[in-house]
């Protein structure tokens, strides 16, 4: 109660202010409790720190459903628009969690700072590559990445903006479980529930027919270009370590052929993240405004460019690293993958962080409301 | 000009659960169905949308309702609420019609939430829309469109031309154009008139306008007084409405669940002048909260304040307007705008009047005042722990009683008691024959379900004919 109080004497974002302000009439009507765990989690409180508007926000999957459904959206006075007011609140949270917090500008210059990124890092791979000669490329060995940047180079560079990628992302994580008041010890149901929760976005599901992208209807559309975009991700990710397990462990030097593992694991990924990226974008473009928040899509934007320009430049190195483009190809790609690896911690990659960081806050106090929800519900008599 | 066919086989008049109910119905029988809507599309479905859940019988657990609730009990409930002011044959007869709405429901969107969430203690009686009553709405919507009704909204029913039993004839506005159309049958599931404050006024003075509506803004019974005018014979109280007290900074209009306070069990209320006037512990909550927007109406300017501390602050719903707090009475009488000795003086007087007793909020338990009128008789605890807080009280009104008589068929019975040919009727515009008084969660949806479907299915064999 006290801390509370001395909590709300800090000046407040205005979106805070809106949040706090939306969030106290979602936990007096209770209506859309059955859609995800946002309005649980909400039911478990009275008050609202920041701290609770941004583990609340970030729990928040953006599926729309409670926006249709409510009976104060705009043009009602109260103008309740919770997806908006919390993708607002959620960039706020990206800019806040950011470490180092200077850079935490750049969230608001994605489109601008992965495309000078991009252009600086393609330059400098293309700078250090050894300008392929005559019997190089006309070789069988055409495909020999090394022989245009060498090994060495390629992993110290790209594990140093990976590594600096982890490093940042991690700190941005301690920031959030921090200023969310989140338990420092979880259990392994916890765990699994909120493992659960991240792998099969069944939040992502207005209650289980899907989201609402541009109307009253749901539809689970959103949901597999997003599944689709995910694990072709993780996909690409297994590739690339498939492929230095091969090189190191085994010592099985690249290129490999088209039905190896890392070869198969990569198209397969990356022509799944194309397909869930241009279907992604196709929503977002032709999505109903009204719960949109601005501020948000452009972040949106950007980065689904960013993931679709990496994806489409090591598909087309793959099909061409027999011919002479192949070392102009190889210095783009890996730019793209490196600058990708700068600006994950100021993009929306972050989302994923902190929606599973929620998710994983949500499955630890869930327990709590088998309890509490009687008490807290008994009330409601009409 | 407005773009209204001049006839069709069912027109419908008013879209709410009763008016899509009906549509649906209609148009699944073949029927040419016109939908008017009298609100635009955003605030759509009358006080529907405004609704969580609708009670249903049911002999065993079904995937939302927990055990089983049996045609007797459900009797036995409304006749309590009502005081036995029902038609036992129309309200048996939609007792019985909501065992069969579930599997209706279901295949035309409706969505529902599993059985042991949301209020407990409704779980076993009520079924709980997914999403609330907009989200149905949003899904018979879709249904009707998807079936070819055709849906006008911003389009407002002036008047009915009703000669000898019959309708001839509907007269529309939309724009400010006006319209007619030639129906083979009406269907009115127009509503009450509780948003109607001149109308309301004629019972209870200028009083009224100081009441909240609770619901939808276009409730204004146009078409209700247009039938009664023509020999429509009238059933329920024309002077009585359903009215709880509700939070003072609530919209006049459509402010809907979120406006409801429960904190009256657990403190003092005083009108404007600082003075107690009911026994705020009478009985617990869902048994007296009907009782306090009449209470509330019969203070000067239609205000009073629940005043209690910082114990009891938590034991009710948490509210959409946050409580108005102060470290002392005297300030809090400040902050609420009442006469800061009079509020010190009542505390005082209550706090010493409050005898020893076990507090426990879920039962009517022994922690009473003594010496002092009004008493109150359960939940009294002196008023001593900082800081104190207030919440302004008005009237909210829910629905009016005042509706046109039906037949089971859901045709409108005329004053000289004969059946209307083709007029029928459905939801609130009729619930009065069922609920004469009074009211319980949920039974204002079931009877506009029970009875849009018969109007709708009866409307249609009229006009197929």
């Amino acid at each position: 109660m006290r801390s509370a109080e001395v909590h709300l004497r800090v000046p407040e974002s205005a979106g805070l202010q809106q949040g706090r302000r939306l969030v106290e009439i979602c936990n007096a009507c209770r209506y859309c409790e059955g859609y995800c765990a946002v309005f649980p989690a909400i039911e478990l409180r009275r008050q609202f720190t920041s701290g609770d508007l941004s583990y609340l926000a970030n729990l928040c999957h953006d599926c729309r459903a409670c926006y249709y459904s409510c009976q104060y959206a705009p043009p009602h006075e109260f103008a309740l628009n919770l997806p908006k007011a919390f993708s607002d609140l959620r960039l706020e949270t990206y800019e806040r969690y950011a470490w180092p917090r200077p850079l935490a500008a750049l969230f608001r210059r994605n489109g601008i700072a992965a495309s000078v990124l991009a252009l600086l890092c393609t330059v400098l791979f293309a700078w250090m590559a050894k300008t392929p000669s005559r019997s190089a490329a006309g070789s069988e060995n055409a495909g020999a990445f090394y022989a245009v940047v060498s090994e060495g180079v390629m992993i110290a560079i790209s594990g140093a903006a990976f590594l600096f990628a982890l490093l940042a992302l991690a700190m941005g994580l301690r920031n959030f479980w921090r200023d969310t008041n989140s338990p420092s010890a979880l259990d392994a149901p916890s765990l699994l529930a909120a493992f659960k929760d991240v792998f099969t976005l069944r939040n992502l599901g207005g209650g289980g027919d899907g989201c609402n992208n541009h109307d009253e209807s749901f539809s689970q559309t959103r949901r597999y270009f997003h599944h689709s975009l995910f694990y072709g991700f993780l996909l690409c990710f297994a590739s690339t370590y498939t492929a230095a397990v091969y090189e190191h462990i085994f010592g099985w030097i690249s290129p490999y052929p088209f039905l190896s593992l890392p070869v198969l694991l990569g198209t397969v990924g990356g022509a799944a993240m194309l397909v869930g990226i241009a279907g992604l974008l196709q929503i977002k473009v032709t999505a109903d405004p009204g719960p949109a928040s601005k501020l948000l899509l452009d972040i949106d934007y950007s980065f689904l460019v960013l993931l679709f320009v990496a994806a489409a430049t090591g598909l087309l190195l793959l099909a061409m690293r027999s011919t002479a483009a192949m070392g102009g190809l190889l210095a783009v790609h890996l730019g793209v993958i490196v600058s990708l690896f700068l600006i994950l911690p100021y993009c929306k990659f972050v989302h994923g962080i902190y929606r599973a960081a929620a998710l994983l806050r949500y499955a630890a106090e869930r327990p709590r409301r088998s309890q509490n929800g009687a008490a807290l519900t008994e009330g409601a008599g009409a | 000009m407005v773009d209204l066919p001049q006839s069709c086989d069912v027109l419908v008049v008013g879209g709410g659960n009763a008016g899509l109910s009906a549509a649906i119905t209609a148009r699944e029988a073949g029927a040419s169905v016109i939908l008017l809507e009298h609100a635009p599309k955003a605030f759509r479905g009358g006080n529907s949308r405004h609704t969580r859940n609708l009670r249903l019988m049911h002999d065993s657990p079904t995937a939302t309702l927990r055990g089983s609730y049996s045609s007797s009990e459900y009797w036995n409930d409304l006749l309590s609420v009502t005081s036995g002011k029902t038609d036992e044959r129309l309200a048996r007869f939609t007792i019985d019609g909501t065992s069969q709405l579930l599997p209706w429901m279901k295949a035309h969107g409706a969505r529902f939430q599993p059985a042991l969430e949301g209020t407990l203690s409704l779980s076993r009686t009520n079924a709980f829309f997914l999403g609330g009553g907009k989200a149905l709405m949003n899904a018979y919507y879709a249904a009707a469109e998807r079936l070819g009704v055709n849906v006008l909204y911003d389009t407002e029913v002036r008047s009915l031309c009703l000669a000898r039993g019959m309708i001839r004839e509907v007269f529309a506005v939309k724009n400010g154009a006006s319209a007619a159309v030639r129906p083979k049958a009406v269907v009115v599931c127009s509503g009450g008139f509780q948003a109607n404050i001149e109308w309301l006024r004629e019972y209870w003075g200028d009083a009224a306008r100081n009441f909240i509506i609770r619901g939808t803004p276009y409730a204004q019974g146009v078409v209700l007084k247009n039938l009664l005018e023509q020999g429509a014979a009238p059933v329920g109280d024309p002077t009585q409405c359903h009215a709880v007290a509700v939070d003072a900074r609530a919209p006049k209009f459509d402010g809907g669940i979120v406006s409801r306070l429960d904190c009256v069990p657990f403190s003092i209320v005083v009108d404007r002048a600082g003075r107690r006037f009911y026994d705020e512990g009478e009985d617990i909550w869902p048994k007296r909260y009907a009782i306090w927007g009449r209470l509330v109406a019969q203070c000067p300017e239609q205000i009073a304040y629940a005043v209690t501390d910082a114990k009891s602050e938590k034991l009710s719903m948490p509210s959409a307007f946050p409580p108005i707090r102060a470290e002392t009475i005297v300030e809090l009488a400040g902050n609420l705008g009442i006469d800061a000795a009079a509020l010190e003086a009542t505390v005082r007087n209550f706090n010493q009047a409050v005898r020893p007793g076990k507090f426990d909020p879920g039962l009517l338990d022994d922690c009473r005042t003594e010496g002092i009128n009004p008493p109150k008789t359960h939940w009294a605890r002196p008023i001593d722990q900082p800081p104190f807080i207030g919440y302004p009280l008005r009237p909210g009104i829910t629905f009016t009683y005042l509706g046109v008589k039906v037949d089971e068929n859901a045709r409108v019975i005329m004053q000289d008691g004969r059946s209307s040919a083709n007029l029928f009727a459905a939801g609130e515009i009729m619930a009065g024959n069922i609920l004469g008084e009074g009211y319980v969660a949920g039974v204002g949806m079931a009877i506009g379900a029970v009875f849009g479907r018969i109007a709708g299915r009866e409307a249609a064999k009229v006009a197929l004919r």
